[in-house]
């Protein structure tokens, strides 16, 4: 094993050209799992918990490598109710924003957020510089997303407009330590307008699209619109039966957690 | 490869094979097995050491990664003869059930009580949410730590 230790972004930059495909290290908490039981087995390692231009957080530009144990305390309401729930303190203490974007699983909690938000993500590379992709650019598969292989992602970008009013909620099997059956993001723009992001129903985070547009058409929601509100969402995800859950289940989950979110929105 | 880096406040030297963990260079190379080798995967929390200030699970980090790092681990928390207030709480409350998460639940707690001497009941539960695993007899320990918080310092 290789590893390199760089201390600056252009450092990690360097690395990642003179090695592209190298394994990035930047919690853990993904990688080490791997590593223990034998699934990967790693030949160069770029570890990045030292380079402080990822750490860094501001309010529209969240650093690839600031950890949930530091956004726990977002001032973006759901963010920081997401990373209350990642895994452990432990968990929370390693894992970073920037590896749940690089795994790309299906899973991923703060994935659904980043869709909610119209993020984009910021990705570098010594030799071609900095591009933005759009969140629904990025993510392309199961664990598959746009990075090339001399590339480092930098950071989440947010838009200029951030809705205030969002929230967050996830099913599992129990209430910690524990893989999202379902992640859901609702948040409610000044205008009215909603959007509805989920996550473990899809090779990818998704948008509710249709039940978006439905509350655009009824931004005061009757009990009849609510429900089929939750329904449309239950029709546009596209989950899979697993070991963790089955589809039928994903389905209803789906449009019960996103109308809930919706409702919080509505009275907040 | 050769890393050096502070373990229980003193200068340690480990040769680092290849990709394996902070733990088992802990436990393997630097004769301190106080913390648990369990899941592997940062689950039941019994290999949990203090990193740079933070409570982590050493199974999850690299050991190639930890190069000037400071780690505390079970064996720095009191001494030869004494032992530290978290512990003595938990052997007067009789708060172990086989024992073997009992290093990781010491290290968490003396995290816990180094930022927040007087923690209430749910701080306390929150954080040793990352040991709490799978088997019972967790009242014994939120009772030792719980008498511990309200104790005047």
């Amino acid at each position: 094993l290789e590893i390199t230790r760089p201390t600056t972004l252009n450092g990690a930059l360097d690395a990642r050209a003179a090695n592209p495909g190298a394994d990035m290290l930047a919690g853990g908490t993904d990688l080490m799992v791997e590593v223990n039981f034998g699934h990967r087995n790693p030949e160069q390692v770029i570890a990045l918990r030292r380079v402080e231009e990822l750490a860094d957080i501001e309010t529209r530009r969240i650093g690839a490598a600031v950890t949930w144990a530091r956004l726990e305390r977002s001032e973006h309401q759901a963010l920081a109710q997401l990373a209350r729930t990642v895994g452990s303190p432990q968990i929370r203490a390693l894992g970073t924003i920037g590896g749940n974007i690089g795994t790309a699983s299906p899973a991923g909690d703060g994935l659904p957020w980043l869709a909610a938000m119209n993020a984009e993500i910021e990705v570098a590379s010594r030799d071609r510089g900095t591009r933005r992709v759009p969140w629904n650019e990025f993510f392309t598969g199961v664990k598959r997303n746009a990075l090339e292989p001399d590339e480092v992602i930098v950071a989440a970008i947010l838009p200029d407009y951030v809705p205030v009013n969002q929230h967050f909620a996830k099913i599992g099997q129990r209430s910690a330590m524990v893989i999202s059956t379902v992640a859901a993001v609702v948040a409610r723009d000044e205008d009215g307008r909603v959007r509805v992001a989920l996550g473990s129903v899809a090779p990818t985070p998704l948008r509710a699209t249709r039940a978006e547009e439905l509350i655009a058409e009824n931004p005061e929601p009757s009990e009849r619109v609510l429900e089929e509100f939750a329904r449309t969402v239950s029709e546009e995800v596209r989950p899979i039966t697993d070991h963790r859950s089955t589809e039928a289940y994903r389905r209803h989950a789906a449009g019960v957690l996103a109308r809930r979110l919706l409702e919080r929105c509505l009275v907040s | 490869m050769i890393i050096t880096f502070t373990v229980n406040g003193e200068s340690r030297v480990a040769n680092v094979a290849g990709d394996e963990s902070l733990l088992t260079v802990l436990r393997e190379q630097l004769e301190l097995p106080g913390s648990k080798n369990a899941c592997e995967q940062g689950e039941c929390g019994s290999c949990s050491v203090i990193l740079d200030g933070r409570l982590v699970t050493s199974c999850l980090v690299m050991a190639a990664d930890c190069e000037g790092a400071n780690v505390t681990t079970v064996e720095g928390i009191g001494g030869e003869r004494e032992l530290s207030a978290i512990q003595q709480a938990l052997l007067d409350h009789g708060a172990v059930q086989c024992g073997f998460c009992t290093p990781g639940f010491v290290v968490a707690a003396t995290h816990l009580f180094e930022h927040n001497p007087h923690p209430s009941s749910d701080e306390i539960k929150e954080a040793l949410s990352g040991n709490i695993c799978r088997c019972t007899g967790y009242g014994a320990i939120l009772r030792a730590l719980e008498g511990l918080a309200g104790e005047a310092t």
